[in-house]
């Protein structure tokens, strides 16, 4: 009796885990029968096997991976440059409050540009290699880093500073053991955030600086050759890698912020 | 153990300047306590008990008069002053241990020391079993002993206790002044307890500061006659609240007959200047 119960248990756990796949499952069966019984004769239509049939082939044929590798190292290289500035430039205007007030208005006006605005100054800069591309990831990257860096650290409750000040605590003591563990989670979001816009600018790049190898430029490819299936198989790559960046990205802020759970309402 | 520390303020006065007026929240406090006493002090919101509180525990300055710990004037936060605020201010991504650790950070303890100290505290307030818990974890009254031990734990000779009891509910409140007591008289370092609860005040201490507020003052110093345990019902009991209650209803009709006569009026101050008196 209870061997059966804790079979049941998983099962139910399993259907749990099974759930978020009804949708998908369900929205690729009817593309398919769109396709075989013809409900349209748009050429743009293309059937998930042909979709399937093209991944393949580039996959084999080594054509994914140099084209996602490209796009990565770029993306990575970006977030890396544009969150660092950004958690350093973010610290300082959080830590001085004449630092904020002389440079802060300038900051938050140069925020609300669109970054695609800034593509023609960066290809005038950078050129159109990888550089001006990943100068364009940086900056994407940068924002949010700073943004949330600052109101993390300005978010730190007087009580809290007071009781460092009862337990004499040094100047670094109070800001390594205070004021970042306060503002560790605002930092999180901000990096979380940032990673994402940096994947996104990443293809934004690729797409209007378009010289190079990457998945954007594989979208481009597909468009121009007419070839649906290609660019379709395209933006699942691109879906797939930034899911997996989330889930990562999720997994690890949970691990670290596990005393944020009740911060949580589960409903 | 640490000795016990004797308090000593004299004619203290503290002022705020609020809109280029000078409001005074503390006018004449004279407080002598002894070692490994217990100090009550009741009052009403406005009375600048809290204030006094903060400026014997160095987080606020700025004062005339003296205030001495064992004849030495203090000037800013110490550790050999401990305090306990109204609300538990634990660190949220530290467990039990790891918050009472806090405290040890600069005490010049060893690691293992330190650990010893901490298993010691956490049995001493009765949280064996939660060492790893987080303050999200833990109910209200919970924390407030986690807050207790962190404030002992690196031995302070003399424990402040601004109101640590008026954020939770009654029955628990009942329970932790039995508590507080019972660690009272098993460390015996020297405690000041401010509160609004009048019955907590009688049942806790050796002797009751009243104080007045607008500006704050020292209004009456009661003995505490009382030999421990301390019944809450018996009428040696109730008749010292009494008498304790009736110094306050007595304000009532002050205020009410002459105004005037205050100080300073209340029509003449913002929300904001009221703020600081508490």
């Amino acid at each position: 009796m209870f061997m059966t119960d804790l079979k049941n248990i998983r099962l139910m756990h399993l259907a749990l885990a099974l759930r978020g796949w009804v949708l998908p499952l369900l929205l690729l069966a009817i593309w398919w029968c769109a396709v075989a019984f013809h409900w349209t004769t748009s050429p743009i239509l293309v059937s998930p096997v042909a979709v399937w049939q093209r991944g393949l082939e580039r996959v084999l044929s080594g054509e994914l991976r140099v084209a996602l590798l490209a796009s990565l190292n770029r993306g990575a290289y970006g977030f890396l440059i544009g969150a660092t500035v950004g958690f350093l430039f973010g610290s300082w205007l959080g830590a001085s409050r004449w630092v904020e007030r002389l440079i802060g208005p300038t900051f938050h006006t140069l925020k609300q540009i669109s970054l695609f605005a800034w593509i023609p100054l960066l290809s005038m800069w950078f050129g159109v290699g990888d550089e001006a591309k990943i100068a364009f990831v940086a900056m994407a990257a940068f924002f949010p880093v700073v943004l949330n860096t600052f109101e993390g650290f300005r978010s730190v409750p007087r009580e809290s500073i007071e009781v460092a000040r009862v337990f004499a605590y040094s100047p670094f003591q109070l800001w390594w053991r205070v004021i970042f563990p306060t503002a560790a989670p605002s930092i999180f979001t901000g990096l979380h955030l940032s990673l994402i816009y940096s994947w996104l600018a990443t293809l934004g790049a690729e797409y209007l600086m378009t010289s190079g190898k990457g998945i954007g430029n594989t979208l481009i490819e597909g468009r121009e050759n007419f070839q649906m299936d290609l660019v379709l198989f395209g933006v699942l790559v691109i879906g797939s890698v930034g899911f997996l960046l989330n889930f990562v990205l999720s997994s690890i802020e949970r691990h670290f912020l596990v005393w944020r759970q009740q911060t949580i309402a589960r409903y | 153990m640490s000795q016990a520390g004797t308090l000593g303020i004299k004619n203290l006065y503290k002022k705020y300047d609020v809109k280029s007026q000078s409001l005074s929240v503390l006018e004449d406090i004279n407080l002598q306590i002894s070692p490994g006493e217990f100090v009550s002090i009741v009052g009403s919101s406005g009375c600048g008990k809290s204030t006094l509180l903060r400026l014997i525990i160095g987080l606020e300055e700025g004062y005339e008069g003296a205030i001495e710990l064992d004849g030495k004037r203090i000037s800013g936060t110490s550790l050999a002053r401990g305090i306990v605020f109204q609300e538990h201010r634990l660190f949220p991504w530290l467990t039990v241990e790891q918050n009472i650790g806090v405290s040890l950070l600069n005490s010049g303890l060893t690691a293992g020391q330190r650990r010893h100290a901490v298993r010691d505290h956490i049995s001493l307030v009765g949280l064996q079993g939660f060492e790893k818990a987080f303050p999200y974890q833990l109910s209200g009254g919970m924390a407030q002993r986690v807050s207790i031990a962190r404030a002992l734990v690196n031995r302070p000779e003399i424990l402040l206790l601004d109101e640590p009891f008026g954020a939770l509910d009654a029955l628990t409140r009942a329970h932790l002044q039995s508590e507080l007591k019972r660690i009272w008289q098993s460390e015996g370092i020297t405690m000041v307890l401010v509160t609004h609860d009048v019955e907590e005040a009688v049942f806790l201490g050796d002797r009751i500061v009243v104080m007045e507020p607008r500006p704050g003052r020292i209004r009456e110093i009661i003995p505490v006659e009382l030999t421990h345990p301390r019944e809450r019902t018996s009428q040696a009991f109730t008749q010292l609240k009494e008498s304790v209650l009736s110094e306050f209803s007595t304000l009532i009709p002050d205020e009410a007959t002459a105004p005037s006569t205050a100080p300073i009026g209340i029509s003449n101050f913002s929300i904001d200047a009221w703020h600081f008196a508490v």
